[in-house]
């Protein structure tokens, strides 16, 4: 944490990079996440509440173990996106923006995640999976369940 | 013209080319060793001679913007590099961070001098992880070489590089909420003036520049400016070198290639793009991001303005022209950040214009009235024409609104969200028209294949 206080000249700055942080090891940013940020950061928690509900990266609710983050942007819709899409929420068993019963996989739509040449593609986690087809998104969610299960 | 050249991307296929044993073995940080020897306001010039128009998107002068920043008495000077790649249809910085970490740094060795700054701050979006671990390791690297530091290659020049992430915000892309974004706020965009020049990151004197931009830099001291710039068949009319160019969509061989400026739409789509799909053919091209009204290839070239870069292409086809700041401002359109988006025959244009609404109803930051409410009303107009049940006047009424938001915003998203919709419908006009008149059967309905 002191490396990224020593990254900038103020202490307000670290605010998002600190959000980062404990949204790893919480899964979420919950008021004790925005009270932690907001003193050491030296800013009201209005301010740190305001930053957390303008980014959409920052989970304001508890999500899944995993992430899936599906790209329907024009690029990636020419490319199929919407099959992508569709085959995700059935394997899983749910709509975009849930989390399936066991807690383990959120599925969501991304807006342009700069892959437009790969298209279709979607991020898994911090991983990017790119030139997707069906079978391709079968062996990642079979993966995904496999190595938590 | 199509001239294909290995300069920003010589590295790409490298084994390693991400280290900096590989990077050094190329020639790296010879521009920024020969850079640091010379005077300041010498590289300022090689770059002002170089004609390097931002890549970014808006294609301002890059050496102008940096011949802005005056020394400050008491503040210190910022260089922030803009790698939030967001615009739909760009995806070109990402390949520099990944495949030649090293020519980012040396380009922010080579700014920061040119503007006076010691401290850069390459602002990478958060979801492209493997850029920024891979920049954050050339740091470590240039750093535990001496190359950046208190005495940087050597010499009596600070430099220090630090990386820093949005959390997931189209409009971070622009510059003024990018530098809330750094300091640690919400990503809003700032009225200007002041400029950053003046008031930037942390109330001090700032330049911002695209990625690209800063890469493209050792290039430009290496050769010196005026011979980057005579790369460009563009030379003449101030856009100069060589740039990297993206195609996705509709095309056989989508990608990142890097050419000299002088490349027209139909070498990008055709020759690099490898053309369209068999049994397709094209209906229309966004040039340079998802932000640049549409082309259709049935478009020609039209001015009787002799100065005017387009002169002589009159009466060619727009895919014929060079891809260029100026040249694509005339064709009503933008060379933006010159990765273009194919859409072929089987398209349906309303459902394409609707996916792009929606993708800016998203990510409209909420600030202006005129914008929050503008594209959250023209997402569900167009809802309604794709539900089958729009009418003629719908279409006029996306007109108005799209004109009454441009110009009553504080940062240009206004404008780069409004002018494509009023691009397809103008261009589109009697599809939209059948599309209502037959409750969308006239159309495939559909975006892929």
């Amino acid at each position: 944490m002191d490396d990224i206080f020593a990254r900038y000249p103020n202490k307000q700055a670290a605010c998002i990079p600190l959000l980062h942080l404990c949204q790893e090891q919480n899964g979420w940013v919950d008021d004790a996440v925005i009270e932690f940020v907001a003193q050491r950061c030296e800013l009201s928690t209005a301010h740190v509440q305001g930053v957390v509900t303008f980014y959409s990266l920052f989970n304001k609710a508890p999500v899944g173990k995993h992430q899936v983050w599906v790209c329907r942007t024009l690029s990636c819709a020419l490319a199929g996106a919407e099959s992508i899409l569709h085959h995700c929420e059935k394997r899983l068993g749910i709509h975009e923006g849930e989390t399936t019963k066991d807690g383990l996989v959120t599925l969501r739509t991304a807006e342009c995640l700069a892959a437009c040449g790969q298209g279709p593609m979607m991020q898994v986690d911090k991983t990017y999976h790119e030139h997707l087809t069906i079978e391709k998104v079968d062996r990642i969610l079979d993966d995904l369940v496999g190595k938590s299960g | 013209m199509l001239k294909q050249v290995k300069i920003l991307t010589k590295n790409y296929d490298v084994p390693d080319s991400h280290t900096l044993a590989v990077y050094q073995a190329n020639d790296g940080y010879k521009a920024a060793r020969k850079a640091l020897g010379m005077p300041r306001e010498a590289v300022v010039e090689e770059v002002k001679k170089a004609n390097l128009r931002g890549r970014g998107g808006a294609g301002f002068p890059a050496g102008v913007k940096w011949s802005f920043m005056r020394p400050h008495p008491t503040k210190p000077a910022y260089l922030v590099v803009n790698a939030d790649e967001g615009e739909p249809g760009t995806f070109k910085d990402r390949t520099l961070m990944e495949r030649d970490p090293h020519r980012v740094i040396e380009g922010c060795i080579i700014a920061c001098y040119g503007i006076g700054a010691h401290v850069a701050y390459i602002y990478v979006r958060h979801e492209l992880h493997l850029s920024k671990e891979r920049l954050w390791n050339a740091i470590k690297e240039a750093r535990a070489a001496g190359i950046l530091g208190p005495k940087a290659l050597g010499t009596d020049y600070a430099v220090d590089v630090f990386v820093h992430t949005g959390a997931g915000a189209y409009i971070c892309g622009e510059e003024s909420a990018l530098l809330n974004s750094l300091e640690g706020k919400r990503g809003e965009p700032r009225l200007r003036p002041p400029f950053p020049a003046q008031y930037g990151a942390f109330g001090c004197p700032t330049t911002v520049n695209n990625l690209e931009t800063v890469a493209t830099c050792p290039t430009i001291i290496e050769m010196g400016g005026e011979e980057f710039s005579k790369l460009s068949e563009l030379h003449a009319f101030g856009d100069g070198g060589c740039r990297l160019f993206g195609v996705s969509g509709h095309v056989n061989k989508p990608g990142i290639y890097e050419a000299c400026i002088g490349l027209t739409l139909r070498e990008l789509i055709y020759d690099l793009g490898g053309g369209l799909p068999e049994g397709t053919k094209l209906l229309g091209v966004i040039p340079g991001g998802s932000s640049c009204p549409i082309l259709r290839p049935e478009e020609t070239v039209n001015t009787s303005n002799p100065k005017s870069p387009l002169y002589p292409y009159n009466g060619k086809s727009v895919l014929d022209v060079p891809i260029g700041v100026d040249t694509m401002r005339e064709m009503g359109t933008m060379a933006g950040t010159t990765c273009a988006i194919v859409l072929s025959d089987r398209v349906c244009p309303v459902r394409a214009m609707h996916n792009l609404i929606r993708f800016y109803r998203h990510e409209s930051c909420g600030q202006c009235t005129p914008c929050r409410e503008g594209m959250g009303w023209m997402e569900r107009i167009l809802d309604k024409i794709i539900a089958g049940k729009g009418t003629i006047e719908d279409l006029d009424l996306i007109h108005e609104i799209a004109s009454n938001v441009m110009g009553n915003t504080i940062c240009a998203f206004g404008e780069g969200a409004s002018m494509p919709m009023l691009g397809f419908l103008r261009k589109f006009r009697k599809e939209f028209e059948e599309y209502i008149r037959t409750g969308g059967k006239s159309s495939t309905g559909r975006l892929a294949l």
